[in-house]
């Protein structure tokens, strides 16, 4: 074939009009902030040892998650057990708990006096001393691996049954099935799941410095919430948000260079039998991965679950109404994302490369104080910026889930554009129809996780809320915080249970019903 | 329900009560959390008052510099004495009218513009059943071994951390930095804000916390533990007082006049011990609730003005800095 036809167009507006939208709500917000910023910046030794700092950890976070992924998603796409779909559902909470919720629970289990330390002492040893780089690793792993994971999972599904019923019935070793069939998943998935990853870790913050053990794991982040919160330097404040975009910016640019063209393959669909990984070894090696991945990310998730059932018990009627708003937000969220993702997704998939995926890196590499106090400047000479307080957080809510949604979105999209498009196009299916009859039923497991990734999300994000938040309308985080902050520590815990409850139920939720149909 | 039944009751008074005047008041974000101060000085000042307190929270300094004169409020309550300085430089407040020889502070306050209403001083918090022996001074909190693990706030995001490098300045000055070099094999890790340090303390993750001198009431009194204690330095205590300031432009000036002798009243006084678990700043130790004068408390207390803590905050967090990133 001369040339790769277009035969079918979602439309040609929505793509742009939805990577616009993404575009304003950070830039409106970045000039708003420098608009009312007063003297020269200056970028002093400290600010540099931060940017090193920050670079460099996310570097590392990326690696170590997405290279501890391969092996577990290896695994778990080739394996079937029972209780799988828990597993893979359970194995998505680290990615969706609030950053102090996480890190109580880390170190509940690698802390000084956590369960490793406790067991290496009966036997004599040390206790574990994870604060440092390596601390920041752990919990920048344990948050970010999971993501990975599924997105690598995806990645192989997406291969043909076919291709691994040839490998099996030819009978070629595991490393020429992995050269021939495996690589070149991993060559499209990789690049764009380690720029997501790096993009996450660069505005990490909290987790950073706790488990970073003091100011030398410093991040940009925290220089931001310092020049908003503390000396209040707009201008400061502006020129470190962009610098973070502009880093961002470059790793997004450069995951899409790296990114190899794609080259899609039609299949039938079938569930894969794996007759190539039936051997002895083989299958342990999977086990073994299957259970270290299970243990190190479900055991900090269990230290939240004991913590939290006491407290359950002691928490204020109040937080049950903030339950119900976080409940809220969160729906806001989900439905604005997919109005957004949907067609970011659809116009990728048309391309071989695509801007657009940057446009939406930004959304994650904003700070969301940043965003936050830029909206309240636009809106406070209007209104009162209280009542835009949950829109606000809803939307900037949604901005941070939709480089996850368009990444989790393209694959499917893509597939279906590839097996369907010429059909539809022949069909004359355009415009809302194409979506209901063609792609939305193509990608809906895609679409099922995309979707609960984002309502979870929500819910356990603070996000901007604090900034001006209205005193009836409390999210579930927030409420958690402020009992933390007075002393009610059980209560919290209880809180924090709530928390991850809701989000893992609403994630359930939204992805079993992508998933029911994808068993069809 | 009874989230449902506030706001019915909100409507209601809005709707049947239109012209009672409403007192705007900006708080801090823990401020008007059902088991915080607000609820009860809300209940307290409009039995008084004749009028609506309507409490609106949020950062408090951002807030008021991004809103500048168009700020809604008529009084800001919770301004701790770190912002005082970016507060007053707005412009926006009015001179508070209030007596401060009334104050029961440990330090004499001149302000008259802002009006502590609470106060406390920054301590390190340990757990008698797992510290056996605490250290009884600032040289023997430095002197420990360093298996002993401490866990403090960041200076750049958290007001306690600021107090602790300024407390050390005011103990240590010039030999600040090598207080910190003592100190730093101990510092298990800094954490963004004072509730996760105290949390890491309280899971026993870290032996010892930076908190405050009042944090053992509240285990005394909510929970009835006693194991929790303030090591009390006799080279003296940071001290740190929350306040309440008035917005000069306020359309309500007659209601946040009554709203600052409120403040001063017995009534507001008695209810901050166990509401806001600090110090009373106008109320005479024996009329603290039952137990409080008890509470073990700095005979020396350690307080930069404003301006001293202007000229030295810059250095003294990056000696911290510098120090503890080595």
């Amino acid at each position: 074939m001369a040339r790769n036809p277009q035969p079918i167009r979602t439309s040609a507006f929505a793509a742009p009009f939805a990577a616009g939208i993404v575009i304003v709500m950070i830039l409106a917000a970045l000039g708003a902030v420098a608009s009312r910023a007063d003297g020269a910046v200056r970028f002093g030794p400290a600010d540099w040892a931060a940017l090193r700092f920050t670079l460099w950890q996310a570097l590392l976070s990326a690696l170590f998650s997405v290279v501890f992924a391969i092996p577990v998603a290896r695994a778990l796409a080739r394996r079937r057990f029972r209780g799988r779909g828990l597993l893979v559902t359970l194995l998505g909470a680290p990615f969706i708990l609030p950053v102090i919720v996480a890190v109580m629970g880390i170190l509940s289990v690698f802390g000084r006096t956590g369960w490793v330390s406790q067991a290496l002492a009966l036997l004599g040893f040390e206790p574990l001393s994870i604060y440092g780089l390596e601390g920041v690793l752990i919990a920048h792993v344990f948050f970010n691996m999971p993501l990975a994971t599924r997105l690598l999972v995806q990645g192989w599904s997406a291969v043909p049954a076919e291709q691994f019923r040839l490998v099996g019935q030819l009978g070629l070793p595991p490393t020429v099935v992995f050269r021939t069939v495996e690589w070149p998943v991993l060559r499209q998935v990789v690049p764009g799941a380690f720029a997501l990853i790096f993009v996450i870790c660069l505005t990490s913050f909290a987790v950073a410095l706790t488990l970073g053990g003091g100011p030398r794991a410093t991040t940009i982040e925290l220089a931001i919430y310092q020049a908003f919160r503390f000396e209040f330097d707009l201008g400061r404040a502006a020129a470190l948000s962009l610098v973070q975009l502009a880093v961002a910016g470059g790793a997004a640019l450069l995951a899409l260079w790296i990114l190899p063209p794609l080259v899609m393959q039609a299949g039938r669909d079938r569930s894969p039998q794996r007759w190539d990984a039936r051997t002895l070894t083989v299958r342990a090696l999977d086990c073994f991965w299957i259970v270290l991945a299970a243990a190190f990310l479900l055991l900090p998730l269990v230290a939240v679950l004991q913590a939290g059932v006491f407290g359950l018990f002691k928490m204020p009627p109040l937080v049950w109404s903030a339950a119900l708003t976080s409940i809220w937000v969160a729906i806001f969220s989900t439905v604005l994302l997919i109005a957004l993702a949907l067609p970011i997704a659809a116009s990728l998939a048309h391309r071989k490369r695509g801007g657009l995926e940057s446009v939406t890196l930004l959304g994650l590499a904003a700070s969301p104080l940043m965003i936050g106090t830029g909206w309240f400047i636009l809106i406070h000479p209007y209104a009162d910026p209280q009542v835009f307080a949950l829109p606000v957080t809803a939307a900037v809510n949604t901005l941070m889930a939709l480089p996850f949604a368009v990444r989790i979105l393209l694959p499917g999209l893509r597939q279906a554009f590839t097996d369907y498009g010429r059909l539809s196009g022949a069909l004359g299916l355009h415009g809302v129809a194409l979506w209901r009859i063609v792609l939305i039923p193509r990608i809906r497991p895609q679409l099922g996780f995309a979707a609960g990734l984002t309502a979870a999300l929500s819910v356990g994000d603070l996000g901007v809320v604090t900034l001006f938040a209205n005193p009836e309308f409390a999210t579930l985080p927030l409420q958690m915080y402020r009992l933390m902050g007075s002393y009610r520590t059980d209560a919290a815990a209880g809180a924090a249970l709530l928390l991850l409850a809701l989000a893992l139920a609403m994630f359930w939720m939204c992805d079993a019903w992508g998933r029911r149909h994808a068993a069809g | 329900m009874k989230y449902l039944m506030t706001t019915a009751a909100v409507f209601c008074a809005t709707a049947a009560w239109a012209e009672t005047p409403v007192l705007t008041v900006y708080a801090g974000d823990y401020f008007t959390s059902e088991w915080g101060p607000g609820p009860k000085i809300e209940a307290g000042f409009e039995e008084i008052c004749n009028c609506d307190l309507e409490f609106s929270t949020g950062d408090l300094v951002p807030r008021l510099l991004l809103e500048g004169e168009r700020t809604k409020a008529d009084v800001v309550i919770g301004l701790t004495t770190d912002v005082t300085a970016k507060a007053r430089a707005t412009g926006l407040f009015s001179p508070h009218g209030q007596d401060n020889s009334a104050l029961t502070l440990p330090i004499a306050w001149e302000d008259d513009t802002f009006l502590p209403f609470n106060y406390g001083h920054t301590a390190f918090i340990y757990n008698e059943e797992t510290t056996a022996t605490p250290p009884a001074s600032f040289e023997e909190l430095l002197a420990l071994p360093d298996d002993v693990k401490i866990v403090i706030q960041d200076p750049r995001t958290s007001i306690s951390g600021l107090a602790l490098v300024l407390w050390i300045d005011a103990v240590y000055g010039e030999k600040a930095a090598e207080a910190w070099e003592a100190l730093a094999p101990k510092i298990l890790t800094v954490t963004k804000d004072w509730s996760s340090s105290y949390g890491l303390f309280t899971d026993g993750e870290a032996d010892m916390v930076l908190s405050y001198t009042t944090s053992p009431a509240y285990h005394m009194f909510a929970e009835d533990d006693f194991t929790k204690k303030a090591a009390i330095f006799p080279e003296g205590h940071y001290f740190m007082a929350e306040t309440v300031g008035k917005i000069a432009a306020t359309d309500q000036p007659e209601l946040a006049d009554a709203f600052m002798a409120y403040v001063m009243s017995t009534d507001f006084q008695t209810l901050i011990p166990t509401a806001n678990w600090s110090l009373p700043s106008a109320l005479p130790q024996d009329a603290w609730p039952e137990g409080w004068s008890e509470l073990p408390l700095p005979e020396k207390v350690l307080f930069y003005s404003e301006t001293e803590a202007a000229e030295v905050q810059g250095q003294a967090i990056e000696t911290w800095r510098a120090t503890l990133s080595q």
